[in-house]
């Protein structure tokens, strides 16, 4: 039971990295240009920074549209879900740390719901710690099952 | 048998997850095939512009005179690529303190326009000089570098515009003075780009009208808003009745700050020695035309307070603030707005004008006031202006345009908001293609925005309404206006601001004034060219 709730979790997460990397692949013109402009809070000038380097932008959008495409797969079939779970927890902390949800600020590219210092990627985060990590649920449903095998032997 | 079993339920746990794929990839391709139909609907308002191409021509030196370089002349002046050698040391010094400051880069970037200024003209000397040090700056350098040669310092603008160095002139003095400077100007065959209004009283429009027309010089008014890309881009849609009939339109001014209610700083070395006041009093024959206007309907309280001849720091900095030299809020802000929608929609004079305001928040001595409702009736096009103003309070109204199918929002981007009653899109709106009520369609710096649009198209949106996109590259409004009369002249292309749209737009203006001075209707009778009354 304890098993069956942690995978759903983390299948759902899987699945909200899938989709959220598959529509920026399919969407030829998307850019975190504009995301990394709206940039709040104490490390705003790093953000900001790499939006205006045309080079380091070029590597991040590149890295957000792959990084988000193999993390959901690797949550949602389980395979190599640790290293899956980590690179997670990486960007979501980027995420929340470019965008705190901090009680005087207000970005142009307005979240969809209310937060106070707790967001939805601090959420995300958790759920990715508990059902990738404190508990490898992949070791027991999904590939890494016979990796985990095959391995021992 | 138990070893098979088992085999299956350890494939069955290592692949649980596999068929969410499909899954995925399912909702993957529906999602994508309704956003391609969505698409498709908003492509119907992605017309073609209507902003003719700019053809590549004879590129001869010109010769500018610049007449009043205050708070505009030096902005025209910048446009053109002149500025003084300490302004660009401080536009680059601000931009390395704030990384969103560009005004020195753009201003480096902008295009050159084989202009040189040969004569300026200011009565404040400050400025007269400041004018000259930013004509030497033909290189665009910092302090210590080369300077071309100075401009002749005239004066007096007639002097200026008798030179024989001076091919063409600049008029950014305050609205008294525009109509006397641009018949000077056509006496002497100069080409006149002139800042709004077209005039300060009424009878000199008409001597304007005939004296451009006459003279044959090359004229623009300066509404640099006919020169916004949304607007050409609205005028586009609207032309191919993709909004249906329009009945209504409202424009507005809101502003909440002293600069924006016209209460600007008085400049340290401005005083009786360095103000050639004589020359800021006005022309005596359109002082005449003013005062029996004013006189003969009972308007005294209007003029004034303070006598024309007595020096006051206040009305030569805040000159805005009284009729004695103003065209208040009609001709400072409404014209703007007049003339967008006239570019739009070509809607020429007004049948009538009705005003109302008041002085209601700046309580400082001022004459023109400072909320002001104009409305603007063209029965011919079964249509109304209504034009609303306020200086205290800053609360963002976009243009609006009401159509039958959709109506358009110029803000800083255009949207068009189908209408839930549309026929026109009767048959999309069922079958979920179009969404009523909100904006579907968006168009922005250059590009084509749906409501499927990334953060970065929204992000660009957000800013750039005081540039343009032409091919992709970043223009401001103004240096656009320019080069267009700086193309006129050079090889006889058109101008978008020329003699017929501002005799319309002045006269426009001073309906709305004098409906609000006399408190009645104003009309236009189109056979006598003349302004009645109801
Ligand atoms: N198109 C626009 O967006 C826009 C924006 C601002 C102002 N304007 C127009 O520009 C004009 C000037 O406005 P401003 O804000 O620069 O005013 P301003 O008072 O800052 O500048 C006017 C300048 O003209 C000079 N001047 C006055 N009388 C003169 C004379 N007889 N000969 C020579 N110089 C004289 C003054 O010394 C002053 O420096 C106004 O008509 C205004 O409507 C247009």
């Amino acid at each position: 039971m304890q098993l069956t709730a942690l995978v759903v979790l983390r299948v759902l997460t899987g699945w909200y990295f899938l989709y959220e990397g598959l529509v920026k692949l399919l969407s030829p013109s998307w850019s975190a240009y504009g995301y990394l402009m709206d940039s709040k809070g104490w490390l705003t000038s790093f953000f900001i920074g790499i939006a205006e380097s045309p080079v380091m932008l070029e590597v991040v959008n590149y890295l957000n549209i792959y990084g988000l495409v193999l993390i959901g797969l690797s949550l949602l079939l389980g395979v190599f879900a640790r290293a899956g779970s980590i690179g997670a927890i990486v960007m979501l902390a980027l995420f929340y740390l470019s965008h705190p949800p901090l009680m005087d600020v207000s970005y142009v590219l307005r979240p969809e719901g209310s937060y106070l210092w707790v967001d939805k990627n601090l959420i995300i985060l958790a759920s990715v710690l508990v059902s990738g990590v404190v508990f490898p649920t992949s070791h027991r449903v999904g590939i890494d099952r016979i990796l985990q095998r095959k391995k021992k032997r | 048998m138990a070893n098979q079993s088992e085999g299956r339920r350890d494939a069955l746990k290592t692949l649980a997850t596999v068929p969410l794929l499909g899954a995925m990839a399912y909702g993957v391709y529906k999602k994508k095939q309704k956003e391609h139909y969505n698409r498709q609907a908003g492509n119907l308002f992605n017309v073609g512009q209507e902003q003719a191409e700019r053809k590549v021509m004879d590129n001869k030196l010109l010769r500018l005179g610049v007449i009043g370089y205050g708070i505009r002349g030096n902005y025209l002046m910048r446009a053109l690529g002149f500025a003084t050698p300490a302004q660009l040391e401080d536009w680059k010094w601000q931009g390395s303190q704030n990384p969103d400051d560009t005004r020195y880069q753009d201003f480096m970037e902008q295009d050159d326009l084989n202009v040189r200024v040969t004569g300026v003209c200011d009565i404040f000397e400050t400025y007269a000089r400041e004018a000259a040090e930013a004509g030497a700056n033909l290189h665009r350098e910092l302090p210590g570098g080369r300077m071309d040669q100075t401009p002749v310092v005239y004066k007096n603008y007639r002097e200026l515009i008798a030179s024989p160095e001076v091919d063409a002139v600049i008029i950014a003095t305050p609205d008294h003075w525009h109509g006397e400077m641009i018949l000077e100007a056509c006496r002497n065959g100069k080409h006149v780009y002139v800042e709004k209004p077209l005039t300060w009283t009424v009878p000199e429009t008409y001597l304007v009208e005939d004296a451009v027309k006459k003279s044959g010089v090359v004229f623009q008014l300066g509404h640099q808003g006919r020169q916004i890309e949304i607007n050409h881009k609205a005028k586009a849609i609207i032309e191919k009745g993709l909004i249906g009939k329009v009945n209504l339109i409202e424009v507005s001014t809101n502003r909440n700050d002293p600069n924006g209610a016209w209460v600007y700083p008085i400049h340290k070395d401005a005083n009786e020695k360095t103000i050639d006041w004589q020359q800021f009093v006005g022309p005596s024959e359109r002082i005449g035309e003013y005062q029996n206007y004013m006189n003969e309907f009972g308007l005294q309280r209007f003029v004034g307070p303070d006598s024309r001849e007595k020096f006051s720091l206040e009305r030569f900095f805040r000159w805005r603030c009284w009729w004695d030299y103003s065209t208040g809020l009609s001709g400072d802000l409404l014209t703007h707005e007049y003339d967008a929608m006239n570019h739009i929609l070509n809607l020429g004079i007004p049948h009538s004008a009705t005003s109302s305001g008041g002085v209601y928040h700046y309580k400082d001595g001022r004459t023109v006031p400072d909320v002001l409702q104009t409305t603007f009736e063209f029965p011919d096009r079964d249509l109304a202006l209504l034009y609303s103003a306020t200086l205290a309070s800053e609360f963002n109204r976009p243009r609006k345009i009401m159509g039958t199918d959709a109506t358009i929002e110029l803000g800083s981007t255009l949207d068009v908001i189908v209408d839930r009653a549309s026929v026109q899109y009767k048959d999309k709106i069922e079958q979920g293609l179009i969404k009523p009520g909100e904006p579907f369609y968006r168009y922005a710096s250059g590009k084509s925005i749906d409501a499927l649009s990334s953060a970065t198209e929204m992000y660009f949106a957000q800013r750039g309404l005081l540039y343009s996109y032409v091919q992709g590259k970043k223009y401001n409004t103004t240096f656009l206006h320019l080069r267009e009369w700086i193309d006129a002249i050079r090889s006889g292309s058109e101008v978008s601001c020329g003699i017929r749209p501002a005799f319309e737009e002045a006269i426009a203006a001073h309906m709305g004034t004098r409906a609000y001075l006399e408190g009645r209707t104003m009309y236009w009778d189109p056979d006598k060219r003349e302004i009645t009354r109801g």
